[in-house]
């Protein structure tokens, strides 16, 4: 598995990566972990001229507390990602997800920022960040914008990073005190998930305040289960409003069939592990 | 009557011993000689152009821009090699008039599976040659392609036209035509009327091997012989079959298979890639490496199962097999590969498995499809056969609610009753059913695991537990040479040994059982050790060259032990034999006084140090003080030929968990007592165990190689094609019995394989226990959570409407 010649840079700042980017626009491709893109380029399914290496640029690694979100850098390492106690403490549902995430030796290479811009519709960290309202920083020589989770997933493999930015950072609204879980189903570990469900909710005084609950591999994006998240809100954390209300978490969606299930099979599979996600997310037994 | 002890005794000498492998440190590192690590100066790369069509016309190759790339030293087709490159052999024809299409290693006028070599290019870097491949253009003629196995049979669309036929060919074997038993049409024309008929239909889905080391070779042309490193299983075979198909001789080819990562099988093949590389490294006159990539491997190195399995049990009321009549149709894929239609014969012999049944009926159909092409794969026949059988066991101790174990019971060959002549007229030597099954039981906490069982049904639980049973047995060491010569196969059975015993008193060993990862150096040196009274680190163990190890059969069939390792033993007697009259002399003794111990010869009955066959090793060397006329050399060779199989068995009890609502299946317990005769080192033997039961449980579960209705395969990488890692597997609970194998003078049996054999109906036995109160009575394979929850819909969907309470 060769891939095809293509010229490589490794430039140590953001600003000459997106000089770089600009001046090859339609003939290259972003190396941020490789984890996705390396596979492509040795099955020969992409023949990029030139490759951008993220990799040296210090400043688009590392995770911080900015008041009422966490940054996470793009070239974050999944790893270094499930190991942050802030990630931990205000975003869980993003901790959850990571546990199932590929294996050791991808979390170490992989990135946070990398998986997103793939958009992988089976990729985990999609249908989290979604949940969490994540919005993203992205770069281009002329200066940076935010996008909103809800615009950023735009397709099959596509987002709405342009042909000459760079996804800098994901903000991520803290979530303190929400319960979280994200439920991967897949035959063996290190599937790309059949479906995925990850529910984050705020259980106050025995009633949910809060819900959100984004599905993995439901669509060619990662989708919100808002008919559930809706029917949550104002009433009491039991199994019997949660059963309720994982029933319409297929609504709306529009799964794929493929040899590990078809789009009903998909659509059963969302309702069940929505109730399993949300009673674990809220403790309910 | 079979001798079994089940104590453990603390081993004495080195056989019984947990010796860590002498291999470990290369194989894990991987600094080691595998081929891909091989470079030799002016050495070429090449690589394969491959149909992407299933079945179609090559109208024209045009390798023109290819050529001119950068790098590139020629692009070869087909015809440009037809004259040079040889063919595929099959070397076991299992009928007179089998069709066997012949099997060019680079096609020239028309491919029959995608995946086929069309093309070769040789550049001077293996990146070149890939660049130019792309440039290569291929013109097909699109022909109708038959990709599964059921159209295969309905012979409308054909895989070789040519043919007029799908069909290659019939093999039977009938118990009363071979006056083994009686016949089975009477036996269940009398259970249709008295007793209880269990038809089932069984799937053995494909499957890919997937060794770890992809396939590699590396050709020399520049020296005397024609070295050809490869890897693969069979470096002997490989010789003989490159000398028989393109002329050159024999004693001008040396292979070498160096260190090999796995094979399962899928090594031991005859190549068209090993074909091409040499027919263009003869061409060229200069060194050729060709390394697949992963999907190459997928996609056309040799698939193994892919069996239809039409099934008929036939049994009294109260439980006694009368009767089995088993018709399989076996995909060959696109041509009849080394082994080929040699794969369900081998199975033939183990349909009726541990038990008594006074009637079989055994029959084959091999046919072709325009897919890769099958040929052994862990287990070969015999896993097909021990999941039909026990399948059905299963099924038949439902249909009577009795408890599974106990139907068995009453259909097993007992302890006493060995050797025991079976209905398919083999002799098993040895075993003890009960034994290994009271053991499994025991390690199992079968009675808990069935309490908790009806706790979970009678409470509805969405997780249902279940509970499958497989006692197996295979036929072991292959092979018995005159038992291959009945079933026509191409070769014998024997395996070679050579001792050298060096001046310095350290021990070589050069077998022609070639190991690719199961540890054999580590093993034979265990044997050589105890047997010559050497120290197991004076042991080297020489193998896989045809320039070292001249003769040799080779590592497939769980015979390297049994049958290799019986003719190391009978070497190192020899060795014996030689240096005692060397002793004798030296001591001043008489040959016939003397006593071999612990590696000294001593005179019986004295307190006198003796000499150790070390020194005898130094005195043979110098050989300045040898008894007149004594050869000067203690060396010895042995060439061992089996009478018998060895049938190792085993109880396999499985439990998992069936989550309803999803179709999940999880492992929850999976204990097994193997019986494998003397085992040499519990260590290797354990790690061939766990890695054989994760296969077999792979088949049941996660594996199986998928077709598009074009012939293009769907599951071309490890996204699709579902190999479990240790993270989707659990603890094993093992233990074992040991009964003796007759057939060789170590007792050992074999045990590359069973793990394999036995796990897949275990697993499956226990998904269906786990559903059979919904109504549920197969589930195909893999039994993935799809197919498991849409075998609960549909059988609560039919139980609903027959007015049965489905909860």
């Amino acid at each position: 598995m060769i891939p095809a010649a293509f010229d490589y840079v490794a430039p140590t700042t953001l600003d000459e990566a997106l000089a770089s980017l600009s001046a090859h626009r339609d003939d290259v491709k972003i190396l941020a972990g490789g984890q996705s893109l390396l596979p492509v380029l040795r099955m020969r399914l992409n023949e990029p001229g030139l490759l951008i290496d993220l990799g040296r640029i210090e400043s688009l690694r590392g995770i911080r507390d900015d008041g009422d979100a966490l940054v996470i850098g793009a070239m974050t390492t999944h790893h270094d990602v499930s190991a942050s106690a802030l990630v931990q403490e205000h975003a869980l549902l993003i901790s959850e997800a990571m546990t199932h995430l590929a294996d050791p030796q991808v979390r170490h290479r992989g990135t946070f920022g990398g998986a997103l811009s793939h958009a992988d519709p089976a990729g985990d960290l999609c249908a989290p960040a979604l949940a969490l309202g994540a919005t993203f920083v992205i770069a281009s020589a002329g200066g940076s914008r935010t996008v909103d989770a809800g615009s950023f997933f735009t397709g099959l493999f596509e987002t709405a990073i342009g042909e000459d930015e760079i996804l800098a950072e994901v903000r991520i609204p803290k979530h303190t005190d929400w319960g979280a879980r994200y439920e991967k189903f897949v035959q063996i570990a290190y599937q790309w998930s059949i479906v995925g469900v990850a529910a984050t909710v705020q259980v106050e005084g025995g009633l949910f305040a809060a819900a959100r609950v984004g599905l993995t591999n439901m669509g060619i994006v990662p989708l919100r289960a808002e008919a559930t998240e809706s029917s949550l809100v104002g009433q009491p954390a039991t199994a019997e409003t949660i059963a309720a209300a994982a029933a319409l978490a297929a609504d709306g969606t529009n799964p794929p069939s493929d040899l590990n299930g078809d789009a009903d099979y998909r659509r059963h599979l969302a309702r069940v592990l929505t109730g399993r996600a949300l009673r674990a997310a809220s403790g309910v037994a | 009557m079979s001798t079994t002890t089940t104590d453990s005794t603390s081993p004495t000498g080195e056989i019984g011993r947990d010796r860590r492998r002498k291999e470990d440190a290369r194989l894990i590192t991987g600094r080691t000689r595998w081929t891909d690590n091989i470079t030799l100066p002016g050495m070429l790369h090449l690589a394969m152009v491959r149909s992407t069509s299933a079945h179609a016309r090559i109208t024209a190759v045009r390798t023109d821009a290819a050529k001119a790339a950068v790098n590139v030293v020629d692009v070869f087709t087909g015809a440009d090699l037809a004259d040079t490159v040889g063919v595929c052999i099959n070397a076991w024809p299992i009928t007179p008039d089998q069709k066997t299409p012949t099997h060019p290693p680079i096609a020239t006028d028309r491919v029959v599976f995608a995946g086929e070599i069309v093309a070769v290019v040789v550049a001077r870097s293996a990146a070149a040659a890939r660049d130019a491949a792309e440039l290569v253009e291929v013109d097909y003629e699109e022909l109708p392609a038959v990709v599964d196995l059921a159209d295969a049979e309905r012979n409308q669309v054909l895989a070789h036209p040519d043919l007029g036929t799908n069909r290659s060919a019939y093999w039977k074997f009938d118990s009363a035509e071979a006056g083994t038993g009686g016949s089975v049409e009477a036996a269940i024309a009398e259970a249709r009327t008295t007793g209880v008929v269990i038809e089932r239909e069984f799937r053995q889905q494909r499957l890919i091997p997937s060794f770890m080391e992809p396939r590699s070779v590396v050709v020399d042309p520049t020296g005397e012989q024609i070295t050809v490193w490869s890897a693969t299983q069979i470096p002997h075979i490989l010789r003989f079959a490159l000398a028989a198909t393109t002329g050159v001789s024999e004693s001008k080819i040396r292979v070498i298979a160096p260190d090999v990562g796995g094979g399962f099988g899928g090594k031991l093949q005859q190549t068209p890639e090993e074909m091409v590389a040499f027919a263009v490294a003869r061409r060229l006159a200069q060194p050729v490496k060709y390394t697949e990539t992963r999907s190459e491997s997928l996609l056309s190195a040799h698939h193994g199962r892919d069996q239809i399995q039409r099934m008929t049990l036939a049994a009294t009321t109260d439980g006694r097999v009368t009767g089995l009549k088993v018709e399989l149709a076996a995909n060959l894929g696109a041509y009849v590969a080394l082994v080929g239609g040699g794969v369900p014969v081998l199975g033939a012999f183990m349909f009726n498995a541990i038990y008594k049944f006074p009637a079989y009926h055994f029959g084959v159909t091999t046919y072709f499809t325009n897919t890769t092409w099958t040929d052994a794969y862990r287990g070969a026949g015999r896993p097909e056969a021990t999941f039909a059988v026990e399948r059905l066991m299963d099924e038949l101790a439902a249909q009577l609610g009795e408890d599974p174990l106990v139907v068995r019971a009453r259909n097993w060959i007992t302890h006493e009753e060995f050797p025991f002549t079976t209905v398919s007229g083999l002799s098993y030597d040895s075993g003890n059913y009960e034994l290994a099954t009271e053991k499994a039981k025991a390690l199992f906490g079968y009675d808990e695991l069935r309490a908790e069982q009806a706790r979970r049904r009678e409470s509805g639980d969405p997780v249902q537990l279940g509970i499958g049973v497989s006692t197996f047995t295979e036929m072991c060491g292959l092979a018995p040479s005159r038992v291959l010569g009945t079933l026509d196969y191409g070769a014998g059975g024997w395996e070679h040994a050579s001792i050298r015993v060096l001046a310095t008193g350290k021990v070589e060993v050069v077998t022609g059982s070639s190991a690719h990862g199961q540890g054999h150096e580590t093993a034979f040196s265990q044997i050589v050790a105890d047997r010559l009274g050497v120290p197991f680190e004076d042991v080297e163990v020489l193998h896989g060259d045809t320039m070292i190890a001249p003769k040799g059969l080779d590592t497939y069939g769980s015979r390297s032990l049994v049958v290799g390792g019986e003719a190391i033993v009978r070497a190192s007697d020899k060795v014996i034999d030689k240096a005692r009259p060397i002793a004798a002399h030296l001591l001043e003794a008489n040959p016939d006084d003397l006593e071999f111990v612990g590696g000294r010869f001593q005179v019986k009955g004295t307190a006198v140090a003796g000499v150790t066959i070390q020194e005898v090793a130094g005195a043979t060397f110098v050989a300045h003080n040898l008894p007149e006329g004594t050869e000067p050399s203690l060396d010895a060779d042995a060439t061992f030929d089996p009478d018998n199989f060895s049938f190792p068995h085993g109880t396999h009890l499985c439990a998992v968990e069936v989550d309803t609502e999803t179709g999940r299946v999880s492992l929850r317990k999976y204990s097994a007592c193997d019986d494998v005769g003397v085992i040499i080192n519990p260590l290797i033997v354990a790690g061939q165990v766990h890695g054989g039961l994760v296969q077999g449980i792979a088949q049941a579960l996660w594996e199986g190689a998928q077709y598009d209705e074009n012939g293009q395969l769907l599951t071309g990488s490890f996204v699709d094609y579902l190999l479990p890692t240790t993270a989707d597997t659990i603890s094993f609970d093992l233990d074992h019995t040991v009964s003796p194998a007759s057939s060789n003078s170590l007792g050992a049996k074999g045990v590359g394989e069973a793990g394999t054999i036995a796990s897949t109906p275990a697993v499956v036995n226990a998904i269906v226990d786990a559903l059979r109160h919904l109504g549920v009575s197969n589930v195909a394979m893999p039994c993935t959570p799809y197919r498991v929850f849409q075998a609960i819909q549909q059988a609560v969907g039919q139980k609903s409407a027959s007015g049965g309470n489905p909860s």
